[in-house]
């Protein structure tokens, strides 16, 4: 059963992913990659990671994939298509993905997997107290350095969206000094 | 709640002593389902017909009474000609994705049923991050707003369904920091154990001052997340015609319609099952006949969903800028003052238990 789930979820991905990179209008490469995050969420539901498939849903398909779909309702007209790229580049690309491919395919199959038997679920509680922990094998650091880097990002935005209006403000004050 | 299992249990035997296991788990699955998409189409319809005469109600009308006895009849007959109507569309449309809009928001709704407790037995899928489950999934259902006023090929559609995105991704915030709230007293994400918490006092009694005003937040964000008025910007009809659905007509129309409705039923559900303890009775007057668990949990549902319909018909609409300026900067600060305040009442044990 799981098996069979496994593989029609890993089908819906592939293809979807092929149909992502193919589709010669944006707002629907959009969307098939919607169905590939989501198909990632199921994989997560099918090994048992419940707490990362809502979050793959939640972060990826609820805000990312909406975000990118608004970027491309403020720049994109239903009736253009992407233009197909030069045959020259079309074979970089290529040679380019199968280097890709080689190396991941050729690292998967060489590292030994360990099968994990009755693998238990993890509960939230234990998500938060290791996500929190200063022991050996906590992930405090990260955890610190990732919020730093979220409070940068938000500080970059507000610097991006209210640029000008900043600028004049700092030199009316300049002005008004002198 | 006996004889519910003992139905649910015989299906079981029955269906495994004619096939193997796989099969048979299977076959539960879709009869599963089948059985929610059933009820929940009818019930939705109901939500119609008592939004109906809600409105009636306010506006000193009578509304539909003349299908079936006080009109009960009227929205079946409403989805009867729905359904016959032709499936009209724009000719310069995204014929693919147009069709796929109300899929996505019907889905995401009916997906968001699956985890809701109606008694301790009745709950499809008890997930144990449940209320993030819900959290996840409603993020999704803007999707298929945005695809559908896009993929039109209409202005107002299109106008519709930016300031529905807009709308929805904003308030999602106070949706979810208002039920993390409520997460800092039951310290567990699973709803069925959340009610199982709530056996020494309602949330709602046990929080006391924050979790009010979290449920207040809820109610507001959670009118919000439907696209209900006084939020219903993405279709407000003085302006934008329907907005998203402007272009949309027969059943496709009728899954948008029908998606609003499960929609406003999920958020007053999720608010019965986080603050007035799901199919708990009050003061555990009918504890010993856990059949009542449903008529208990449908009760508080419906008043709430009443609570919701008297919004609608009570307060003007607001402009986008109101809109973004409560959410930003009344309910988001509110709301994170508030999860502070309750950590500190957790902390220093101020809980209220009966």
């Amino acid at each position: 059963m799981e098996r069979v789930i496994f593989y029609i979820l890993a089908l819906i991905m592939i293809v979807f992913a092929i149909a992502s990179v193919t589709s010669r209008k944006m707002l629907r490469s959009v969307i098939y990659l919607l169905f590939v995050l989501c198909g990632i969420a199921g994989v997560y539901f099918l090994i048992d990671y419940n707490f990362l498939a809502a979050i793959q849903l939640t972060v990826y398909a609820g805000g990312i994939i909406v975000l990118i779909i608004f970027s491309v309702l403020l720049v994109h007209h239903i009736e253009m298509e992407l233009e197909i790229a030069k045959p020259s580049k079309q074979i970089i690309t290529t040679i380019a993905c199968l280097l890709g491919l080689g190396v991941f395919l050729t690292t998967i199959y060489a590292h030994e997997f360990n099968v994990v038997e009755n693998s238990l679920t993890t509960t939230t509680a234990e998500i938060g107290t290791k996500l929190l922990s200063y022991d050996a094998g906590g992930f405090i650091l990260p955890f610190e350095v990732i919020s730093v880097l979220l409070l940068a990002a938000m500080v970059g935005a507000i610097i991006i969206a209210k640029g000008r209006k900043l600028e004049e403000r700092s030199q009316k004050s300049e002005d008004s000094s002198i | 709640m006996t004889k519910a299992l003992s139905i649910t249990k015989g299906i079981h035997d029955w269906l495994s002593s004619i096939m193997s296991e796989n099969a048979a788990n299977f076959v539960e699955m879709v009869l599963i389902a089948l059985v929610y998409l059933g009820i929940f189409a009818i019930a939705g319809l109901f939500l119609v017909l008592i939004e109906r005469r809600v409105a009636a109600w306010f506006q000193l009308r009578v509304g539909p009474n003349r299908v079936g006895f006080q009109g009960l009849l009227q929205t079946m007959a409403d989805a009867l000609k729905l359904l016959s109507k032709e499936l009209t569309g724009t000719e310069k449309a995204d014929k693919f994705l147009y069709n796929l809009a109300p899929y996505f928001v019907i889905v995401t709704s009916l997906m968001a049923l699956a985890v809701i407790p109606f008694t301790q037995e009745f709950q499809a899928f008890d997930i144990n991050i449940g209320i993030l489950f819900l959290i996840a999934i409603s993020s999704i259902g803007v999707i298929g707003i945005l695809l559908g006023g896009w993929s039109s090929n209409n202005k107002f559609a299109l106008i519709g369904a930016m300031r529905s995105g807009v709308q929805t991704i904003s308030y999602e915030l106070s949706v979810g920091l208002s039920l993390l709230t409520m997460i800092l007293i039951t310290g567990t994400l699973q709803l069925s154990e959340i009610i199982e918490v709530q056996k020494n006092g309602w949330l709602i009694v046990q929080g006391h001052i924050p979790a009010i005003i979290a449920f207040m937040i809820f109610m507001i964000a959670g009118t919000a997340e439907t696209n209900r008025a006084p939020f219903d910007m993405a279709e407000a009809e003085s302006e934008l015609g329907a907005g998203f659905h402007t272009e949309y007509s027969g059943m496709k129309f009728a899954y948008f319609f029908l998606a609003e409705f499960i929609n406003m039923f999920i958020i007053a559900a999720i608010a019965t099952t986080v603050f007035f303890g799901g199919w708990l009775s009050p003061f555990g007057i009918t504890e010993s006949i856990p059949l009542l668990g449903v008529f208990w949990f449908l009760a508080k549902t419906m008043f709430l969903v009443f609570l919701m319909m008297w919004f609608r018909w009570t307060f003007p609409r607001l402009r986008v800028d109101q809109l973004l300026t409560l959410e930003w900067k009344y309910l988001l600060p509110l709301n994170l003052m508030n999860i502070v305040l309750m950590a500190l009442i957790v902390w220093l044990n101020l809980i209220i238990k009966l």
